[in-house]
């Protein structure tokens, strides 16, 4: 079974002077959380989409699902955790109590801000993952990567075609990853920033699939002009 | 649901553009399968049409013609997973008299309206039609061109006299020979002459009664009706020919498209009481058909298999432009976009 997993945990707005988180915000006709969900819904490869939310936002989430989509049982809205993997690991906990997990069982996770996700990426995901257990949506670097670990002076340049910014979805075999994350320690829990960060850790292979420049991620104001002209809608 | 849809701007420019797509409006949601290349198309692509028409039409995502999956389907006409072909023409209203891919107020799909280079297509289920199981997927791709001679067939039959004995086609492409292989197995006992330019296009019609170069047609032949299949600039050369070589009476289906106006010698029209009548594009009783005769005659979707040219996979929109530049340089046959974007 393949389920997809919206991560809307997100609290915290870097949008300005709204408290509303960024995901709920509203883009073209709709809130851009159920952009994100309804490339998902119309997958039929995907049973059902997880979307877990910060626990502030649950039933306005469940609210949204329920305009938008009516009574379903294919869109479940569900607590969200700490951090990203913790979120990921209520979903899995989700799935595994109410559909069991074997190893067959896939997991599409998605940035719920990424609704210009495309049919190809996730359909590539799901084939991806169920080949090669892991998989990471990426687009090649356009800009060159510099790090400075004392932000004051480089301290290298990586050479920028073996460099490529993440996107996602981040796709896996739900068992491995959940035992993957529980062999980790608090140290190594502590500087995780995604998922695929966990495999990378243990030297597992994660396999890489194409993104699109499209594929945006929507986190700051700047970023919610760019979505609102790329679907034509005036600024407010 | 944000839809990325592949345009063109301008002639030999393809950009991506997004628009919102509304799962309640009643619409079967679907992806693109495989597409192919319409001589339409190309014209878009290579900037051919005057400036007029490509300021007024574009941008716009090209091509008509494909073969694409349900992927969700709120009516419930449909099965996931079922492989249809879209109707490009669109009507807004019904008319008991003119069909509706006549009727001034349809739109049609890739001419002035986005056409099927998108991630998803949505259409209502009226304007979709379910392939056999087992269909030859490249085949089904332009079932739309196919489903423009069975039109052309189907107007045929209702205005032609009954002697039907030789037909004449002008044209050596691919619309003259779709029309051919009809009459082949809809009309069997009827002699096919087809008048072409270049003999190894010719060389394809091995079920006709006999083929001719336009320039060194013997002495003697003669058609009861005739199919111009030509367009463009020898339009004008195959109309006057076919009126030629008709016998009085007889029909003249003008299927060719010609950005020009054409001389005809409208004497022998005239003395000849000829009929000549247009036939563009088709309407869903034309698809439905299409799909029935797949279904009756497994050779004609053999034959047509002859016509597949190059499959090109199309994972970037890099890829599309190769396409495109693959299907400029064929002289016969189709390209299919084998939709992986």
């Amino acid at each position: 079974m393949v389920f997809g997993i919206v991560l809307a945990g997100g609290k915290g707005s870097r949008m300005g002077n709204t408290d509303m988180p960024k995901q709920f915000m509203k883009l073209g006709s709709k809130p851009i959380l159920m952009h994100t969900v309804e490339k998902f819904f119309v997958n039929p490869r995907i049973e059902k989409i997880i979307v877990p939310t910060h626990k502030s936002w649950v039933e306005h989430a469940k609210n949204l699902v329920e305009k938008n989509f009516g009574k379903t049982d294919r869109v479940v809205v569900i607590d969200g955790g700490e951090s990203r993997n913790d979120t990921i690991m209520n979903a899995i906990a989700y799935i595994e109590e109410n559909h069991g997990l074997d190893d067959d069982t896939i997991v599409v996770t998605h940035d719920s801000v990424r609704p210009f996700v495309t049919h190809r990426i996730i359909d590539e995901n799901i084939d991806c993952a169920r080949k090669y257990g892991a998989c990471d949506t990426m687009v090649p670097a356009a800009d060159t990567i510099v790090e400075s670990i004392d932000g004051k002076v480089i301290s290298s340049i990586p050479v920028r075609d073996h460099m490529y910014q993440g996107q996602t979805p981040q796709s896996f075999k739900a068992k491995r990853l959940k035992e993957i994350f529980e062999s980790l320690t608090e140290d190594e829990k502590n500087i995780l920033t995604d998922a695929c960060k966990m495999y990378v850790l243990k030297g597992e292979h994660v396999h890489v699939l194409m993104g699109e420049v499209f594929n945006i991620k929507i986190t700051y104001p700047f970023d919610m002009k760019v979505a609102q002209s790329l679907i034509g809608e005036e600024e407010k | 649901m944000i839809n990325a849809v592949y345009q063109l701007v301008s002639p030999r420019m393809i950009d991506v553009t997004y628009k919102e797509v509304d799962l309640t409006a009643g619409e079967v949601v679907l992806r693109p399968y495989k597409l192919s290349i319409c001589k339409a198309d190309q014209r878009y692509y290579q900037g051919m049409r005057s400036q007029a028409a490509l300021k007024a039409k574009l941008p716009m995502a090209l091509v008509h013609e494909c073969v694409a999956q349900v992927i969700y389907d709120p009516t419930g006409t449909f099965n996931v997973g079922d492989f249809v072909v879209p109707i490009p023409t669109v009507p807004t209203e019904t008319d008991e008299i003119i069909a509706e891919n006549y009727l001034r107020s349809s739109y049609f799909r890739s001419s002035g309206n986005d056409g099927f280079l998108q991630d998803i297509i949505t259409a209502t289920p009226d304007r979709l039609v379910k392939l056999p199981d087992n269909m030859n997927m490249n085949v089904a791709s332009f079932s739309e061109l196919v489903s423009v001679s069975v039109h052309a067939m189907r107007r045929f039959d209702k205005i032609a006299h009954s002697r039907r004995n030789k037909i004449g086609i002008w044209g050596d492409g691919n619309v003259g020979y779709i029309t051919a292989l009809l009459f082949h197995y809809l009309y069997p006992e009827t002699e096919l002459y087809i008048f072409g330019t270049v003999e190894e296009k010719l060389s394809y019609f091995s079920f006709a009664k006999a083929t001719y170069h336009v320039d060194h047609v013997p002495e003697g032949v003669a058609i009861d009706h005739g199919f111009e299949c030509v367009g463009g600039a020898g339009s004008r050369s195959a109309i006057n020919q076919m009126i030629d070589l008709i016998n009085p009476e007889g029909t003249m289906s003008l299927m060719g498209v010609s950005e020009n106006f054409v001389d005809i010698n409208t004497r022998m029209v005239l003395e000849k009481g000829l009929r000549l009548y247009g036939s563009s594009r088709s309407g869903r009783e034309d698809f439905e058909q299409t799909v029935e005769l797949y279904k009756k005659f497994p050779r004609l979707v053999s034959r047509l298999d002859n016509l597949v040219g190059d499959v090109v996979q199309v994972k970037t929109i890099p890829d599309i432009h190769s396409a495109f530049d693959k299907d400029i340089h064929r002289s016969f046959g189709k390209t299919v976009i084998d939709w992986a974007k």
